[in-house]
């Protein structure tokens, strides 16, 4: 993937597809001044086509699944999914429920993977870090 | 009479949660309101059936990650009065004041949320800065930012050391500064009163015929708090005022709110000033409860939340029957927007504090229909873009 780079700055799109709201705060918390990654120029895009990196949250409810998808498809290329918390991992504790389908990567192709119920926002930030590095940029 | 129906959501900046509102509108004057709900429907009350007693508390605090701790004392006291288990004092202080901990957050959290939706970034940054001392202070005790987990049969899970003890007591008094100067903000801030007063006006006798719960009722001037009416855990032995406000408007709740939190920051001091001794951590965890079938409620910081829990004896529940506060606030409260502009619609929504994925194991169908317009709850708010 090392051809697709983003030369500037990421933004960010959050989608919750059925989280418990662990997820979102701290995801929240990531962007807001104790964090700070404005100052690099990372914050929320206002819409699904500014977007560089959709970070989902949530264990990925059969409704929501179809939205995620259509969210993914308005992103312009190159574009980038970063899977938070257990349940946009695996489904968490809500794996094996009727209506989950258990793993944001069932529906989207996922790039990077932040483990924790919830992970800390600096674990956030880390994997975003590490996905720029991984597509080429910031190293 | 040509209405126009927009359709707000799923998917917002400012919420970050899935709901969708249906607004019907004649120009600027909102006629009606339908939700849709269901994105955030997992299936939490059909999952704890095939699941162990122990199991399932960490399943029913994630219902709601914000009001986490609530949930698994609502769950944990039900439980424990199935298996005929008394929690020692000590533990029932530190749980209480991880519930007020929890309190504190959640209204910070939604204070900054509503100034981000009036377009009053700066003080949104500026809460969401101080509502990081709080979670630290979780942290310390708990281990964890947010899900706090610390409630098992018969106790906690964790023991509060004289060191947290003081260093939770000085980080306290930045918080209720920080607190005191947000309810100035709130109370005098020109371009608040501006958005907030007499948008959503509910009533005292609506409040209780459309069965609001919360600081939703109490900013109506409703008495009504579970703590004080039907004390747990710790709250017979702790004092504290229930705040009540006359004006209904988005502006009293969130006043309310903000008074509570005040008043959170006063209980969890009285709780670690008055810690009684003794254990607080259970040495053997019971795994299975009686046939039984027990009521249980709690008050979470948006209302009265109620667990039914039936047991036919083993290691499983039956059936768990979970009613969450902000069902009944977002589901009840539409008739709050009729009348409003388009505008106040955010606002209003913002007031009930909705918490979506608490809302979403419930589910709610409907067909949509017609021609639509996506609009984002921020572009509505700030009245550009559509």
């Amino acid at each position: 993937m090392g051809e697709k780079l983003i030369r500037y700055s990421p933004w960010l799109i959050h989608f919750n597809t059925g989280a418990c709201n662990g997820c979102d705060i701290e995801v929240l918390a990531a962007l807001t001044p104790f964090f700070d990654p404005e100052r690099m120029g990372v914050k929320l895009a206002p819409n699904p086509r500014h977007a560089d990196i959709m970070v989902v949250t949530g264990a990925v409810t059969k409704k929501a699944a179809s939205r995620l998808k259509r969210l993914y498809e308005q992103m312009p290329s190159p574009k980038y999914v970063i899977a938070v918390g257990a349940c946009a991992i695996s489904g968490g504790v809500f794996a094996g429920s009727y209506s989950t389908v258990s793993g944001a990567d069932k529906v989207v192709p996922v790039d990077m993977y932040v483990p924790g119920c919830p992970p800390k926002p600096e674990a956030i930030l880390d994997g975003i870090v590490k996905l720029l590095l991984k597509v080429g940029r910031g190293g | 009479m040509s209405v126009i129906e927009i359709p707000v959501g799923p998917q917002h900046p400012a919420l970050h949660e899935p709901i969708m509102l249906r607004v019907r509108l004649d120009g600027e004057e909102v006629v009606g309101v339908d939700v849709v709900t269901g994105y955030n429907h997992r299936g939490v009350e059909k999952l704890s059936e095939s699941r162990s007693w122990v199991r399932n508390i960490y399943l029913f605090s994630r219902i709601c990650g914000i009001c986490n701790t609530v949930h698994q004392q609502a769950y944990v006291q039900g439980v424990e009065k199935l298996m005929g288990v008394e929690p020692p004092p000590r533990a029932n202080y530190i749980r209480t004041i991880m519930m007020e901990l929890e309190r504190i957050h959640s209204h910070m959290i939604i204070c900054a949320i509503m100034a981000e939706v009036i377009g009053f970034d700066s003080l949104f940054m500026l809460m969401m800065r101080d509502r990081e001392v709080v979670m630290g202070l979780k942290e310390l005790i708990a281990g964890n930012r947010v899900h706090a987990d610390i409630h098992i049969f018969g106790g906690v899970k964790r023991d509060i050391d004289d060191k947290i003890r003081d260093t939770v007591l000085r980080k306290l008094e930045r918080v209720e500064e920080r607190i005191k100067y947000y309810r100035r903000v709130f109370e005098e801030d020109f371009t608040i009163r501006k958005r907030l007063v007499d948008a959503g006006v509910i009533k005292y006798h609506e409040a209780i015929e459309y069965s609001l719960v919360g600081p939703t009722l109490r900013g109506s001037g409703v008495k009504s708090d579970v703590r004080a009416d039907d004390p747990y855990a710790a709250y017979a032995e702790i004092p504290f005022n229930v705040i009540t406000r006359d004006e209904g408007d988005s502006w009293a709740r969130m006043l309310v709110r903000l008074d509570e939190a005040l008043e959170s920051v006063y209980m969890v001091r009285y709780a670690l000033e008055h810690l009684p001794g003794g254990p607080a951590v259970p040495k053997n965890i019971k795994r299975a409860a009686p046939p039984g079938e027990v009521f249980s409620r709690a008050e979470a910081p948006r209302g009265e939340l109620f667990y039914h829990i039936i047991s036919k004896g083993g290691q499983n529940p039956y059936r768990v029957k979970v009613r969450t506060p902000s069902f009944n606030n977002i589901v009840n409260g539409v008739f709050a927007y009729r009348g409003a502009r388009l505008a106040d619609v955010p606002v209003i929504l913002t007031s009930f504090d909705p918490c979506i994925s608490c809302t979403e194991r419930v589910l709610v169908v409907d067909e949509s229909r017609g021609v639509k317009r996506y609009v984002r709850l921020k572009e509505l708010s700030r009245n550009q873009g559509w």
